[in-house]
């Protein structure tokens, strides 16, 4: 009688069963790893805009602060994106013939609003609000990261909800003193009140701050 | 002739699962301001914004003082230097230099802070009123700080560190 399997069997069965091995591992990975990468969230990567706008020079080099342009932080849910009109303010007489900000010139001459990509978005049915979190002591640094070192603009952070909520379960750790909500390189140091202390000085803690509707609304 | 049993439940099945696929991040809703055919038209001249409207000049407390010296801080000093003397940041980086503050009226101050004057531009849509005035007491405390005489101090300032 000849034989069940040809020799060949013995191979076939070894690609199979690591094929099946593979595919079980690869469709893991796509599922679990690859939506949550940095590259599909697109942390790191630098924003393509209508002109090559550096934080880096503006903020770390001249020592702007952030709210000389992102004026409403403190009174708005918006940050807001500053007018050409911002711009202007210094740029009517500082680099006038620079071939770079060109799209700022036309967009004054032409009273056309400068088209600025967002950098950090979040989702529609999401509401988050700058002016709570900077009057409640949570530094621009812990969501957008140190933009004083960002050349080209870049969403630091992941900013999913898991992201959110690991503060909102515990707000302490991310509070600081009021005077450095601002301060891009400000790191805690023997003379910062103690996380508890903060909470009680900024009134946290009497809400859940994990309710649905705080953020969903 | 009617479908089978399993055709139905299968295009029931894929109904559902169709359902998955809408991402609800980017939902559709009105931007006015993503057309210059429906964005908000040119204020006409002499409008007063809301929150623009006079309001009754602020007692000066230490708040006040505090919250001038804040904004000043943010807004005036990258040109007017934090000494006020006109050699702020952007004033070394080539911005013609402004005259270093001096003694002036409080509405005068209130008035350049609002509309600007001569290169410097007005700063009405990024310092609401109330911080105007803020900035304003606390440029003539600056002021004060640097053209203070012995005499004028209290014995009690006299005797402290």
């Amino acid at each position: 009688m000849a034989a069940v399997f040809s020799p060949r069997a013995n191979v076939i069965v070894a690609v199979a069963m690591l094929g099946a091995v593979g595919a079980v591992v690869g469709l893991c990975l796509w599922w679990f790893a690859w939506p949550r990468s940095d590259y599909v969230r697109h942390v790191g990567w630098a924003i393509q805009q209508p002109v090559p706008f550096s934080h880096q020079h503006h903020v770390a080099g001249l020592g702007i602060d952030c709210r000389f342009c992102h004026s409403s932080v403190e009174r708005s849910a918006q940050a807001s994106l500053p007018p050409t009109f911002t711009c202007m303010t210094c740029h009517s007489r500082i680099w006038t013939n620079a071939a770079l900000l060109a799209p700022v010139r036309d967009s004054l001459t032409e009273d056309r609003p400068i088209a600025w990509a967002r950098v950090t978005d979040v989702p529609d049915y999401v509401y988050f609000n700058h002016s709570i979190h900077v009057s409640k002591g949570v530094g621009c640094g812990s969501c957008h990261g140190n933009v004083a070192r960002m050349p080209l603009t870049f969403k630091a952070k992941t900013l999913t909800m898991q992201f959110c909520l690991d503060c909102h379960r515990n707000p302490g750790p991310n509070l600081r003193p009021l005077a450095h909500v601002y301060d891009m390189d400000w790191h805690p140091d023997h003379a910062t009140p103690s996380p508890a202390d903060l909470m009680r000085a900024y009134h946290i803690g009497g809400r859940n701050l994990t309710e649905c509707s705080l953020c969903h609304r | 002739m009617m479908p089978r049993p399993a055709t139905v439940l299968g295009l029931a099945a894929a109904l559902v699962l169709i359902a998955g696929c809408d991402d609800m991040t980017k939902q559709k809703k009105q931007n006015p301001y993503a057309s210059r055919a429906t964005a908000p038209g040119e204020v006409p001249a002499g409008t007063v914004a809301y929150g623009e409207i006079s309001a009754p000049v602020p007692p000066v407390t230490m708040a006040l003082l505090e919250r001038g010296q804040t904004e000043y801080h943010v807004f005036c000093a990258p040109c007017h230097a934090e000494t006020g003397d006109g050699h702020g940041m952007i004033v070394q980086r080539g911005f013609p230099a402004p005259p270093p503050l001096a003694a002036e009226r409080p509405q005068f101050v209130y008035d350049v802070i609002t509309n600007g004057r001569g290169v410097m531009y007005g700063f009405a849509q990024r310092i609401a009123p109330e911080d105007r005035w803020a900035v304003v007491a606390y440029v003539h405390a600056l002021q004060r700080s640097q053209h203070m005489m012995v005499a004028d101090l209290t014995p009690e300032q006299r005797v402290a560190p």
